[in-house]
């Protein structure tokens, strides 16, 4: 990583997501009563208010909603929204890649990154 | 029950510094209100009102209220951002027409210029209980990268270019080069903005606003009280507000707050976007003003590009003339906010007393339309619609 990756903020909330991601494993929230998906995730489902939130492992993919390339840092790096095949689109970094190549619509799948002192972050790279 | 016609915009004041290392924030304030007391006729011992956001040292409003000793029947800080002055003008006309207060003083005044604050390109950690901050912080969310894949979003969505987008800092150019104050009093071309350095792609340096020390303050009085006064009075019909955010991962980054802030305030003044004269539109970067004319319908939905290359933001030359003192793209960006200047370009376009270069000819209506935070992730948006007495 030629970006030095902050640690988390890890909460009681988010606790699990942040064991699982130790262990190599992609997690999404699910609400137990409605079935959607949300992100970012929390303990209350922004769309129908229950509170028993599952979380499943994650296919891993998704398709890039849009993008920028920081050019204004010591490393450039490409900060991005992707739209996950469950449904929700979150923010993250599109890494292992030629910056000039991304595009929008771009398939892409997780990887992990390492951060200066806490879990590893959820990335994405070009398929 | 509704504001319009029920307070008046009496006394406004830009700050004229746009680099201040010999003054504090809290002596800004104080400068600042001093002026809007004296351009509207008025004393501080008139103020019974006072309304503040973040920017105002110390939590809420108590500091500056002592600082400048005022005896207060009505307080209100509300921190929506950059946006927070057009919210509170309207918050002032609620109180005002619940009997709260007669006359409210609103301030705003910050140093980042002096501080050697990158506002736009640092990762921030603002606060850890911010239940987003652990999604965003380790991704080197900033203010200029998050902005960047709006307008990417809006250029892969409708056909929007960066010339486009240069557009509208070319316009903002135009105005700036009547303001003595501005910080970019010089007009630049679309290949000007086009050959600055990227700071994150599609936006350039000279998509992006200035970083300026300053402030400025509004008066906001009951109707009484400034048929009183010898100003032009600016009375206020119509204003909404809102927070537009990324709803659970379910989102469009090429809207913003301004669709929903816009039409509540179009409703209440029983006005349409056609009636507009002048458009204050916060400009923090090009993309924002694009995004919002588009949201407030000025234009259609991503015929924004078109709508601004063609000169229509120009005073004197398009359809709706825009941010004629420069705006925060050229002008001035007060403590990193540009709500304040907003309205404050808008009353001096209905007195008819902006510079003679960009005064607007029979200037009857003008709206200032503000979005503050992020509009890459969430942000506050307010809208305010202002007439000639």
């Amino acid at each position: 990583m030629p970006r030095t990756i902050p640690a988390p903020v890890v909460t009681v909330e988010t606790q699990k997501f942040w064991d699982a991601a130790r262990a190599g494993r992609f997690t999404v929230p699910f609400c137990a009563a409605c079935g959607k998906a949300h992100w970012y995730p929390r303990a209350i489902c922004p769309f129908c208010d229950n509170g028993s939130i599952e979380w499943r492992e994650a296919s891993g993919k998704g398709t890039i909603y849009t993008f920028s390339v920081m050019r204004r840092a010591k490393e450039p790096y490409a900060i991005a929204y992707v739209t996950l095949a469950e449904g929700p689109t979150m923010m993250t970094n599109i890494v292992d890649c030629d910056f000039d190549a991304l595009d929008i619509g771009q398939p892409v799948a997780v990887v992990f990154a390492a951060t200066e002192d806490g879990p590893p972050v959820p990335m994405f790279k070009p398929e | 029950m509704t504001i319009k016609g029920r307070a008046y915009i009496a006394g406004a004041y830009e700050h004229p510094t746009r680099h201040a290392p010999d003054k504090t924030v809290a002596q800004l304030h104080a400068e600042v209100a001093l002026g809007a007391l004296a351009d509207a006729g008025l004393t501080r011992a008139d103020v019974d009102g006072y309304f503040c956001a973040g920017d105002a040292p110390g939590p809420g409003p108590a500091s500056m209220a002592e600082y400048l000793n005022l005896k207060l029947r009505h307080v209100d800080s509300t921190e929506l951002g950059g946006t927070s002055y057009v919210a509170l003008a309207a918050h002032a006309a609620e109180a005002i027409a619940l009997g709260k207060c007669n006359v409210a003083l609103i301030t705003l005044a910050g140093r980042p210029r002096s501080e050697g604050m990158a506002t736009g390109t640092t990762p921030r950690l603002r606060d850890p209980n911010q239940p987003e901050a652990g999604w965003e912080f380790p991704y080197g969310l900033t203010t200029a990268n998050g902005y960047a894949m709006c307008a990417m979003r809006h250029m892969h969505q409708y056909g929007t270019t960066p010339a486009q987008l240069a557009s509208i800092k070319v316009a903002a150019s135009h105005h700036a080069q009547h303001n003595p104050n501005a910080m970019l009093p010089d007009v630049v071309t679309v290949e000007d903005v086009l050959n600055s350095p990227v700071i994150a792609d599609p936006l350039h340096r000279l998509d992006c606003c200035v970083i300026s020390d300053g402030g400025g303050a509004l008066i906001v009085v009951r109707p009484e009280i400034a048929k009183t006064l010898n100003r032009p009075p600016v009375k206020i019909i119509g204003a909404g507000e809102t927070v537009k955010h990324l709803a659970g991962g379910t989102f469009d980054l090429t809207t913003s707050g301004a669709a929903r802030s816009g039409p509540a305030a179009f409703s209440e003044s029983g006005i349409t976007p056609a009636d507009i004269k002048y458009v204050s539109i916060y400009d923090s970067f090009t993309i924002t003003v694009l995004i919002q004319i588009e949201d407030l319908g000025f234009c259609e939905k991503g015929a924004g590009g078109k709508f601004v290359a063609d000169g229509n933001l120009i005073s004197g030359v398009g359809k709706l003339p825009f941010n004629t003192d420069g705006g925060g793209l050229c002008n001035n960006h007060p403590a990193n906010r540009g709500g304040m200047t907003k309205v404050i370009e808008a009353v001096r376009q209905l007195r008819g007393e902006a510079h003679p270069a960009v005064q607007v000819k029979n200037c009857d209506l003008a709206l200032a339309q503000g979005t503050g935070m992020q509009l890459g992730t969430r942000h506050c948006s307010a809208t305010l619609i202002m007439e000639r007495q």
